[in-house]
């Protein structure tokens, strides 16, 4: 139907640019977990399995991927605790302010993030608005040291931050269950509370793993939050590659922990759409 | 023809059985527009009644009131004696069958059908049991296990009416259930659907814009017209003694005759007859099947000539519209008629019933 050279023209810039800037450094990072570090700090092109091995045998690492999981399926949890019952409400409930409400939920993600991961330093430092209005009103005698520079910190701001994107898929799930299935599941007979468990939430169930992969994806890749907020407990798995690609120069053993992490994001993807097709009807 | 007025033989027909259901005065506005105005309606126990009417007629506004998807602006609805438009849908003993249908998708035939007897938590032996029962009854046991995206449009109709009829609910509204289905199905679930509901024996109310298919079902049916009641009548009534204009042209074809009645003689586009209606304007029906072709001699007959302008050949008869010089008429014959021939038409006084003109609402 198109010619030869409109094919060429339309599928070659894509497929560079995915090759130069995708293929060939993932290429390039896959070759590095496999070398190592002279001890005059130059990259030594000897293949060997050092790398993944000190991943497993140092408990530096894989705790703080342990913990970096917890932090990111905390994160999930209460942004689909707060998202499902926003979507909700939008979706069933709000009817005119529907769109005002869309809005406001979308504005933060126009707001830089580093501007909103300073936003909670200034809220939850120890001279922050938190504290010194605790202090005002008499509830504690000291600044709650436990606020900032804690997992507790990060946990809150990428809270805040990924909730945005546990929310959109929900709603948009939500938008899509026709309405005449939840008016003949009232007329059947069940409750709103029945109906929301029979039909709606198990017809949602897609926007809910679409929402949770994102939630927990993302946040188990940041490094911002726990740099800025997190303090020497509140450190993740992101914040080790930073280091390691940075002052520490060992490109290899980042690069190892790379691949690892990205193995792992790979196969919550691949799981997440099983579920998702799975709880699908089209 | 004092003996057999409409409303005469209406009063008859539903006074035989007790009423299920009464609308009172209910009016249905949305903003500025109104929809529903005035409408008050009996059904009797085990009718079947279509509400029939034009997309827009509020016939569709008025199933849902009665179901409780929409309250009503005034009026009330009472089912025996309990007031049914105070109650949440859930708690109404009335069940639906949705335009499409609307199954649940994630859940199979037989949990559909078994739906509302799960939420009103029966044990889990009398809810298999009544499943088999319905699915038997549409006979759709084969598909128990399939998703309703794995069956058919004819199939997911026959599951939603099985997921409703399960719940023995004293009243069935269906929303236009069969306009999604093409022809052939169509006529063959009518015939179904009918039979069904004498079997069940339950009180089915029923909205469409197909004349046709209202007449064929129907016990009764109640016209509607821009929001307001034109008419509710069985279908041989409301085809034989149509109250207004409006009637007598939305079911079947018609003959409208517009003319004056002066001192016991009808005069309608230079016809005239003998009639016992008193003097003012008046507006008659005529339908095609009572226009004869040719002249039988018959001293009743009220005779014309004119020429034929349009045939359309419908298998058994023909319907041919014949000018008589200014006044056409639309004449329903069996006979073969040449096109483009002068012939004679003749009628009886009695055929052309009287009507109501049907103004323009807003």
């Amino acid at each position: 139907m198109f010619s030869r050279a409109y094919r060429m023209v339309i599928t070659v810039p894509p497929v560079a640019w995915v090759a130069v800037f995708l293929l060939i450094p993932y290429l390039l990072m896959f070759c590095y977990s496999f070398w190592s570090v002279s001890s005059t700090q130059s990259i030594v092109h000897s293949w060997n399995f050092d790398n993944y091995r000190k991943l497993l045998e140092k408990p530096v690492y894989w705790e703080t991927l342990l913990r970096s999981m917890w932090i990111a399926a905390r994160v999930m949890l209460f942004s689909l605790f707060l998202g499902y019952p926003l979507a909700y409400f939008m979706s069933f409930y709000a009817g005119r302010r529907k769109d005002l409400l869309y809005q406001l939920v979308i504005i933060p993600l126009w707001v830089s993030y580093l501007v909103r991961a300073y936003a909670w330093k200034t809220i939850l430092g120890s001279d922050g608005v938190l504290n010194t209005s605790m202090q005002y009103l008499h509830l504690t005698r000291h600044p709650l040291e436990f606020l900032l520079y804690s997992p507790f910190a990060v946990v809150l701001t990428l809270t805040h931050i990924y909730t945005p994107f546990a929310f959109l898929p929900i709603y948009a799930a939500l938008e899509h269950i026709p309405r005449n299935l939840v008016e003949a599941s009232h007329d059947l007979g069940a409750t709103p509370a029945q109906t929301f468990w029979h039909v709606i939430f198990p017809l949602s169930i897609p926007g809910v793993v679409a929402g949770a992969t994102f939630a927990f994806v993302l946040s188990l890749g940041d490094f911002l939050a726990p740099l800025l907020l997190g303090g020497p407990s509140g450190i993740m798995i992101s914040n080790i590659v930073v280091s390691l690609f940075g002052a520490a120069y060992n490109w290899p053993l980042g690069a190892a922990i790379s691949l690892g992490m990205l193995l792992l994001v790979l196969c919550l993807l691949f799981l997440s759409e099983k579920l998702e097709k799975k709880w699908s009807f089209a | 023809m004092a003996a057999t007025t409409p409303s005469a033989i209406d009063s008859v027909s539903s006074a035989a059985k007790p009423t299920l259901l009464s609308i009172r005065a209910v009016a249905k506005t949305f903003g500025r527009n109104v929809v529903l105005r005035n409408i008050s309606l009996e059904i009797a126990e085990g009718e079947f009644l279509t509400i029939l009417g034009e997309s827009g007629s509020g016939k569709t506004t008025l199933l849902r009131i009665i179901a409780g998807f929409e309250s009503a602006t005034s009026g009330e609805v009472w089912m025996g004696a309990e007031r049914l438009d105070r109650k949440p849908p859930y708690r109404r003993r009335v069940n639906t069958v949705f335009q499409h249908y609307a199954l649940f998708p994630h859940l199979s035939v037989e949990e559909n059908v078994g739906y509302g007897l799960r939420v009103a938590k029966r044990p889990a032996a009398e809810i298999a049991e009544r499943v088999a029962q319905a699915l038997e009854k549409v006979r759709m046991t084969a598909y128990a296990k399939s998703k309703p995206s794995k069956i058919s449009g004819g199939q997911q109709q026959r599951v939603a009416l099985a997921r409703a009829l399960v719940n023995r609910p004293q009243m069935l509204l269906l929303d236009e259930p069969l306009s999604a289905l093409d022809a052939n199905l169509r006529r063959q679930m009518q015939v179904e659907l009918k039979s069904l509901q004498r079997e069940v024996g339950i009180a089915f109310v029923f909205v469409t814009h197909d004349q046709e298919e209202a007449m064929v079902m129907s016990d009764r049916i109640a016209l509607l017209r821009s929001g307001e009641l034109e008419q509710v009548a069985t279908p041989r009534d409301i085809y034989s003694f149509p109250a207004t204009a409006y009637a007598a042209q939305f079911i079947g074809h018609t003959n409208l005759l517009k003319g004056e009645i002066r001192a016991g003689m009808a005069e309608c586009n230079g016809l005239r007859w003998k009639t016992s209606l008193p003097d003012g304007p008046a507006l008659f029906s005529l339908r095609p099947e009572h226009i004869r072709t040719g002249d039988s001699g018959a001293s009743s007959s009220i005779r014309v000539r004119g020429r034929v302008v349009h045939q359309a050949f419908h298998g058994a008869t023909e319907l041919i519209r014949v000018d008589c010089g200014g006044l056409v008429l639309t004449v329903r014959t069996a006979n073969r008629i040449e096109p483009d021939k002068e012939i004679a038409l003749e009628f009886t006084a009695t055929d052309a019933v009287p009507v109501r003109e049907s103004p323009e609402r807003t």
